[in-house]
């Protein structure tokens, strides 16, 4: 079980000058520190700005970003944008949900992920996108989204690994995340034990996997799927 | 770098800070820019900033000056991420970590192109040096996104030496709030966030609205899926939309503003945040502006993750702490709206042309464009076309004009089928019409709309049906249930769509869904409820053969809609592997190793296993 953060409320208040106005802004920024929304500090929040609870739960219940319940470890945002939909994120949707027993809006059993699927998060170019702790990951198949995801879950390829050379010259605020790590993301082989081809940095990491070759059939070489499948070959 | 002496007090104090940043600009220096867009930043591109930073920090040649910045979105996210090299405005694409040291050694040290980057023409396969030379960039007429890919967003020095702030400066030394009115009413400007209403007659509205104090509203919850125009406008120019509402602010009399941004776009809040307070700092913002005794203030507030909060009174709504509902407009927000008072909003991208109208008056402005829809729009080109990204034309270039020739056709050679303009209530628009110029009236007429610009493109194997089901389960998932019409009637639609697109559509569901769409569009309180069954009213209108083939037929003619088709093995192709064999859940795929395979067409399950396996295209729809 992690252990349950709290926000300081009355901080929060203050920074928006106590005006009722602001509740949206103070409940984003209890998320942010709680990660969700816990029951004590919307019945503080609620106390504090004379605003019935009720209110408080219906703006709750009403926007999509908001969450009543403790989030997983990590974050999976998987965009449904038109783009995305038309290149396939209802199969990579449908299977991230399968594998990992999730629903939207809902957390995994252990409690590895939470899994919300949004409107769109205007990266259309890189369409299926999925963005996981912030990052984003394009040109996603069902296979790659998944073998990502487990990357992940067994911490490997987490995105959060901060990044051992400090921007130099780089000014702070510009970076809200830390920039990858040169061996990180951007260049991780997609598999445990990838072919001998396909090393360190010429390995097809989830964004520049084949793009929109999700479905297609053109390629002579079995160039995705399974890694065992090569054996399959005559 | 040169500071400005503290606070601007007047036109000629940022007139004379221009020309400093400007004379210290130096020429003869080499620029590496690199787009850190939300698509390039996606793809590597603050990797390969660090290791030009480093590459920087490490040469030692103390005569030449190299500046590495960050730009805004260039718009050819497909290509990302992208970099450009100074002198020679050399264009190169696709630029991963490991291509720094080629593009730092020969490009930037030596003022050699580095050909292996450049883009290349997809049929005379002719390398691009320049982006000017690309055919993406070639046919755009950059007016909001002149900066993007220019200027590193988070300076605000970039900004003014480029003309920047001088909009506002000329607005409070030079105008009188009326004559901002008069030059935003002549310039014909419309609303660039979906409903295409005069801006200036707006403005007049909520100059002569009764009640103080007076809102400025700007609406960057960009709701629509597939489009992402106003997030790169934020991103990339955020002064520009600060500027535009500052000038609008004066133009009707109002000391507070509002930004209302995307909770999903996490890097424009960012950089407005930014570009607030460095405008703060300059006296751009705050009391007393340029010392002309005008006030204005601006807040961020982020959006909560609702579609329906771009919708006027929603989105006013959800600023005051409340649940997103809209409320039926029998009195305008520019006369109630924010806390009861009259508010002023516009879409982001209508308040970034505001400073270049003033700029360039209206006469320029009025010169772009068709009759009736004055200047540039952004779309985003994006679906199943060759260039994917963020595109700017003057109105009335026609859709073939932005499919084929800036977008550079169809993915693989396939078929267009339609474009789909305007969002989740907009309307697909076939191949017969894309002769047709892009205004806003034009695109009303086809039976869609200009929206705020996503432009989708489809190729053959999209089903138009399923199509109107993604955009309706969008909706009705969307839908903020406080009118009827629109919580059940989409329901209802939803409901016999998803029969349709099952195998299990009825004769007279055409004509029902029809119905239900009119009977919604009569009723609903809100604009995103009228407009909400256009998907379906439009693909109906356009492809109702489509429907009629999923109905009658049983069959989904793109070869989408789950078990509305059959996989069948193709001989020719088949190489007798066995791979689709050992992965079909119920034994129905036969035949010797090395010899073509068969499907058993009752054991069947319709699952795609092995259409997904076959690396041969051995396994065929139809």
């Amino acid at each position: 079980m992690v252990e349950e953060k709290t926000a300081d409320v009355p901080g929060i208040i203050d920074r928006y000058g106590g005006d009722p106005g602001m509740l949206i802004p103070m409940m984003q920024d209890v998320q942010a520190a709680c990660g969700y929304l816990p029951q004590t500090e919307l019945k503080e929040l609620s106390g504090r700005l004379a605003v019935p609870l009720s209110r408080i739960y219906s703006v709750a219940s009403f926007y999509a970003s908001f969450r009543l319940m403790p989030k997983g470890d990590h974050t999976i945002q998987l965009c449904m944008g038109t783009v995305c939909f038309l290149k396939g994120a209802d199969k990579i949707s449908a299977a991230v949900q399968r594998e990992f027993q999730l629903v939207p809006g809902g957390t995994s059993p252990d409690g590895k992920f939470t899994f919300s699927p949004v409107n769109c998060v205007g990266a259309c170019a890189l369409a299926p996108v999925m963005v996981v702790d912030g990052q984003y990951y394009g040109g996603l198949a069902v296979d790659s989204a998944l073998e990502l995801l487990e990357k992940i879950a067994a911490g490997e390829a987490s995105p959060q690994t901060p990044s051992p050379p400090p921007s130099p010259g780089g000014r702070g605020s510009r970076a809200p995340s830390p920039p990858p790590s040169p061996g990180g993301r951007g260049s991780q082989p997609p598999s445990p034990e990838p072919s001998p081809t396909s090393r360190a940095s010429e390995a097809p990491s989830p964004q520049r996997s084949p793009k929109r070759k999700g479905s297609k059939k053109r390629s002579p070489r079995p160039s995705r799927g399974e890694s065992g499948k090569g054996e399959d070959e005559p | 770098m040169i500071t400005a002496a503290a606070r601007l007090t007047c036109a000629d104090d940022l007139r004379e800070y221009r020309e400093r940043l400007l004379a210290a600009r130096d020429t003869a220096a080499r620029r590496v820019r690199i787009c850190l867009g939300t698509g390039c930043t996606a793809k590597g591109a603050r990797v390969v900033l660090e290791r030009f930073r480093q590459a920087a920090e490490e040469l030692e040649a103390p005569d030449i000056t190299i500046e590495t910045k960050c730009t805004g979105c260039h718009g050819f996210c497909e290509r990302g991420p992208i970099v450009v090299v100074d002198p020679g405005n050399i264009f190169y694409q696709n630029v991963k970590e490991e291509d720094v040291a080629d593009v730092w050694r020969e490009s930037v040290l030596s003022g050699r192109v580095v050909e292996r980057l450049l883009y290349r023409d997809e049929e005379t396969d002719e390398p691009a040096t320049t982006p000017d030379e690309i055919p993406f960039y070639r046919a755009q007429h950059r007016v909001v996104l002149a900066l993007n890919g220019v200027i590193d967003p988070t300076r605000i020095e970039e900004y003014i030496a480029a003309g920047g702030y001088a909009g506002l400066a000329k607005t409070l030394a030079t105008m009188q709030p009326e004559e901002v009115i008069e030059e935003i009413t002549r310039s014909g400007l419309r609303g660039r966030g979906g409903g295409g209403f005069a801006t200036g007659r707006k403005w007049r509205s909520a100059r002569s609205a009764a009640g103080e104090p007076k809102y400025v509203i700007a609406n960057g919850d960009e709701g629509d899926p597939g489009a992402f125009m106003d997030r790169s406008i934020m991103e990339g120019v955020p002064h520009a939309v600060i500027e535009g509402m500052i000038i609008g602010a004066y133009a009707v009399g109002s000391s507070q503003g509002y930004i209302y941004v995307r909770n999903e776009y996490p890097l424009a809040v960012e950089h407005l945040g930014i570009a607030i307070s460095q405008a703060r700092d300059l006296g751009l913002l705050g009391r007393n502006i340029l010392a002309s005794g005008f006030d204005f203030d601006v807040r961020i507030n982020r959006g909560a993750g609702a579609f329906v909060c771009g919708e006027s009174t929603a989105l006013m709504a959800s600023l005051e702490g409340r649940v997103g509902e809209p409320r039926a407009k029998y009195i305008h927000t520019v006369e109630s709206g924010l806390g009861g008072k009259p508010s002023l909003l516009n879409n982001v991208e209508t308040w970034a042309n505001v400073p270049q109208i003033i700029l360039r008056g209206a006469d320029w402005f009025a010169s772009l464009g068709t009759e009736k829809s004055k200047g540039t729009k952004v779309f985003s080109l994006v679906g199943k076309v060759k260039n994917t990204g963020l595109v700017e034309v003057p109105m009335g270039m026609t859709l073939r004009q932005i499919i084929y020739q800036i977008g550079g056709g169809i993915l693989d050679d396939k078929q267009f089928k339609a474009v789909q303009t305007g969002g989740p209530s907009g309307g697909c628009i076939p191949a017969e019409c894309l002769d047709e110029p892009v205004d806003f009236d034009r695109l009303t007429e086809l039976g869609s709309m200009m929206g705020s610009g996503g432009m989708i493109v489809m190729d053959e194997d999209t089903c138009m049906v399923s199509v109107a089901k993604y955009f309706l389960e969008f909706l009705k998932q969307e839908s903020c249930g406080k009118c009827t019409p629109c919580r059940e009637g989409l329901a209802q639609m939803l409901d016999v769509l998803s029969r349709v697109t099952r195998g299990e559509g009825q004769e007279g569901d055409v004509d029902m869904l029809q119905s239900l769409g009119e009977l919604l569009e009569d009723t609903a309180l809100c604009a995103l409820g009228k407009t909400a069954a256009y998907p379906v009213l439009s693909t109906v209108r356009r492809f109702r053969e489509e429907y009629e083939e999923h109905i009658a037929g049983k069959h989904c003619p793109a070869k989408v809609c789950p078990g509305l088709f059959r996989y069948e093995i193709f001989a020719e192709n088949c190489r007798g592997c066995g791979l689709c064999a050992k992965k079909c859940p119920v034994d129905g795929i036969s035949g010797e190793r090395k010899q073509p395979h068969v499907i058993d067409q009752v054991k069947c399950l319709r699952c795609g296993n092995c259409f997904e396996v076959c690396p041969f295209a051995g396994v065929v729809k139809v």
